[in-house]
């Protein structure tokens, strides 16, 4: 069993796949990775022996941040934009998209669901 | 795209040297400007700007973390308060 980053890795995956499980992993730096301890991407994560998995922690360890430690760091981002009560940390208030996209319609990911208004007059059909 | 290293941050030269001069001397008094599109520089940490935003001048406070924003993230331009209630 592969564990790495605190996460289980799923074992009957590709490790070039594998490694992407990693929040703040994703194809390129998992080939990177994978190229530079020397692994060959098509082998699966059960494959790999302790000395691999050793090399991918270390690489890991040295030179990216990953898991808890990224998902607070961009936490800590929005939480600035947020204080400063800027034009990006009002939309994240909100909960709308911050980069200029249109809210007429779409934008369901941010928005969620949608919400009906009821008497709300529908566009008449052609 | 984001502006050219080169040139450095985009600053309005007017207001640059409003707070040059106040940099110098000791006394702070609020900076009116309508230059929403300036780039906050550290020159403008602890400064107080009336940006305005098309209508009125909102006050903005600047401290170290607003350092890289524009001035007008600052200032509204628009102000949705929500759809009216219809029945009242």
């Amino acid at each position: 069993m592969a564990r790495i980053a605190g996460i289980d890795l799923p074992k009957n995956k590709r490790g070039e796949i594998g490694l992407t499980y990693i929040f703040g992993i994703g194809r390129s730096t998992a080939q990177y990775i994978l190229e530079k301890s020397g692994i060959d991407f098509n082998k699966k994560v059960k494959d790999w022996n302790d000395d691999e998995q050793a090399a991918i922690r270390n690489i890991i360890n040295g030179e990216f941040k990953v898991e808890g430690q990224l998902r607070s760091e961009v936490q800590m981002n929005i939480k600035r934009l947020l204080d400063i009560a800027c034009y990006r940390g009002l939309r994240h208030r909100k909960g709308l998209p911050l980069r200029g996209q249109r809210t007429r319609t779409n934008s369901r990911t941010r928005k969620g669901k949608r919400k009906t208004v009821a008497g709300k007059k529908k566009a008449p059909k052609k | 795209m984001g502006r050219s290293i080169k040139k450095g941050p985009y600053v309005d030269q007017k207001l640059e040297q409003k707070v040059e001069k106040m940099n110098e001397g000791t006394k702070r008094t609020v900076i009116k400007t309508w230059s929403r599109r300036s780039t906050i520089t550290p020159d403008f940490v602890g400064h107080t700007f009336a940006v305005h935003n098309g209508n009125k001048f909102i006050p903005v406070y600047v401290t170290e973390f607003m350092v890289g924003h524009k001035l007008g993230e600052f200032a509204p331009t628009r102000n949705f308060k929500g759809h009216a209630n219809k029945k009242m």
